[in-house]
């Protein structure tokens, strides 16, 4: 690939969207960073401002953005990425036919960020996920348990630094009362 | 929630409620589980008063496994993904990496993806509605679709070699060519299909008993349903007409010519009907793919992404470096992030990759649509009697590879 074609790629990679364009206008202060990477929209946003804009991304008009479709985070160790994570969130308009990327940089000593799952209720199963995957807390999330592994786990299997051939010693079933908090409200 | 409500009202207080409160698991091993997932149901009498699905008996590391291997090797992780349509997590993943590269399959390669993976949404629909309607009594339906399946079976076979472990796409095209005479076979065997489709259309779709069982089980609304995250059939039950294929427009899906079947109520009935119909609709792309089918190659000729062919390797050094790194180094796509969205048989499958450029993939992410549907079974279920459980939870279609991943 000659240099030119590469330079005329990045150009377009920083071209703001309208949506971009929005959500710079609407919180100057949080938009820390986007890109346009093969046309996907991407805002990268400070942690304390993930409410406030998933809110206005649901509720604004010229967002309508209905469905969040995913969660996860990328563990940015090998790649000496600062932060160490990176939350991503992906969501999709069918009012407006667009999609867009939401991205918080997450310091390794404090993996905290608010749950978006009173906007969205998608957003609980995939944050239990995280949690699970990567030891990312969710705050205010209504029942931040394990979700894929089982509870006596140790560590967080997604992390670079857990290794992939690490074993862990097998669990005795438990009875059905100690399975199942049922003191939940229904 | 009538009968709940019912309950509730006549129930003297609170605690004398609570006290008649049983609580039931069913699976992991359950038949009526489809993979391994354990539903803690609390019921009240036969009423279901609470329920909470617990996932992970099948987890196996994908993404972990996938993030430790070459960006190539994790083709055939994809097909244990939704086992029942293999070829479509195929495509999707490689789809996803040729966005990170920024170039296309070949027309033909295009065409005959659309081919394979409409076969694979069949053969996914085929085997979640004989399953739901086996559970709830019509064994024929389920011998029958299951026969139609096979037929689609042997055609997988035919192009791929494996019937479920398909490991079929590469990046930039297709590990193989339309095999000789298999266009006729597609067209004798989607005549084939299309007999059983309108026999079993007879046999359940009008069908009083089945109605019973299905008809305003499980329901869920439009609101519910996007909040949730719903996609694919499931929503498109709800009278969402959210399809991917024409959405986002992948492939060559923008040149043929499909409708979206949609539901009204979100019921279990609607859903048989929405995929019913989805059956049909990808039987009629499937023809209009075979018929534009162009001539051309069916791997890109683009250097260092597929293996050069034998007759460079062996006759120049250009080709014999090219398969030198190719199998020394691998594939090196450019350093970036993309998320892929493919119409899966479930629904929305997207797949989300990070590269540093190094050739070794920092995340490889795969959004299971089934996941959502799982999340959602206490929404469905509560309100319900036990027995409406095995409809309701044979209508979401849950594939375990696909949502524990």
């Amino acid at each position: 690939m000659s240099e030119s074609i590469k330079s005329d790629e990045m150009n377009a990679d920083r071209e703001a969207g309208k949506l971009t364009a929005l959500l710079k206008q609407k919180f100057p202060n949080d938009v820390l960073d986007f890109h346009a990477h093969r046309s996907d929209e991407t805002v990268v946003i400070e942690r304390d401002s993930l409410d406030s804009v998933c809110r206005f991304l649901r509720d604004d008009s010229r967002c309508a953005f209905e469905i969040m479709l995913d969660i996860t985070a990328v563990d940015g160790l090998e790649m000496n990425m600062k932060p160490r994570f990176e939350m991503v969130y992906h969501f999709k308009s069918l009012t407006h036919a667009s999609r867009i990327r939401l991205k918080v940089p997450l310091e390794e000593d404090d993996c905290r960020i608010a749950s978006i799952s009173p906007i969205w209720k998608s957003a609980d199963w995939y944050e239990r996920e995280c949690f699970d995957m990567f030891g990312i807390i969710f705050e205010g999330h209504p029942d931040l348990r394990r979700i894929l592994m089982y509870e006596e786990f140790e560590g967080h299997p997604l992390r670079k630094d857990y290794p992939i051939d690490k074993q862990q010693p097998l669990m005795e079933l438990k009875e059905i009362e100690e399975r199942h908090t049922y003191g939940r409200e229904l | 929630m009538t009968a709940l409500q019912a309950r509730m009202a006549t129930s003297k207080s609170g605690a004398d409620f609570s006290a008649s409160v049983m609580t039931i698991e069913i699976g992991p091993a359950h038949p009526a589980m489809h993979g391994i997932v354990r539903l803690t149901t609390q019921l009240d009498g036969e009423l279901i008063v609470g329920m909470e699905p617990e996932i992970g008996y099948l987890h196996r590391g994908f993404e972990k496994e996938s993030e430790n291997s070459k960006w190539i090797q994790v083709i055939p992780y994809t097909d244990r993904l939704n086992y029942v349509s293999p070829l479509l997590c195929n495509i999707g993943y490689s789809m996803a990496v040729e966005k990170l590269y920024g170039i296309e399959a070949p027309r033909r390669a295009e065409f005959t993806r659309v081919i394979m993976g409409e076969i694979s949404r069949i053969t996914d629909h085929l085997t979640c509605l004989g399953a739901a309607a086996m559970e709830i009594g019509a064994f024929t339906f389920f011998l029958w679709f299951i026969k139609a399946r096979e037929y689609l079976y042997e055609l997988v076979e035919e192009m791929t070699g494996a019937r479920l472990t398909t490991n079929w796409t590469r990046f930039g095209g297709n590990s193989m060519d339309l095999p000789d005479g298999f266009l006729s076979d597609l067209a004798d065997r989607l005549s084939k299909l299309e007999g059983i489709m309108e026999e079993c259309d007879k046999l359940l779709t009008r069908n009083k008993i089945f109605i019973d069982r299905v008809k305003d089980v499980g329901t869920i609304s439009k609101e519910d349903a996007l909040s949730y995250g719903f996609s694919g059939p499931m929503l498109r039950a709800c009278g969402i007409p959210f399809d991917v294929r024409r959405a986002d427009a992948y492939s060559v899906y923008d040149e043929l010519d499909f409708e979206i079947p949609v539901g009204s109520t979100g019921d279990c009935f609607d859903r048989f009907l929405v995929r019913m119909e989805e059956i049909r609709q990808s039987t009629s792309i499937i023809k209009q793919a075979a018929d534009k089918m162009p001539e051309g190659p069916f791997m890109t000729d683009e250097r260092m992404l597929h293996y050069p062919d034998k007759k460079d390797v062996y006759g120049n050094i250009e080709g014999l470096i090219d398969h030198f790194k190719m199998v020394m180094e691998g594939h090196h796509p450019p350093a970036g992030e993309i998320y892929m969205p493919t119409e899966g048989g479930n629904g929305e499958m997207g797949f989300y990759l990070v590269s540093d450029g190094s050739g070794d993939p920092v995340r490889v992410r795969m959004r299971p649509p089934c996941f959502n549907f799982v999340q959602a079974m206490p929404l469905m279920t509560v309100g319900h009697y036990v027995a409406d459980i095995v409809p309701i939870f044979g209508s979401v279609n849950m594939i375990g590879g696909e949502l524990d991943r």
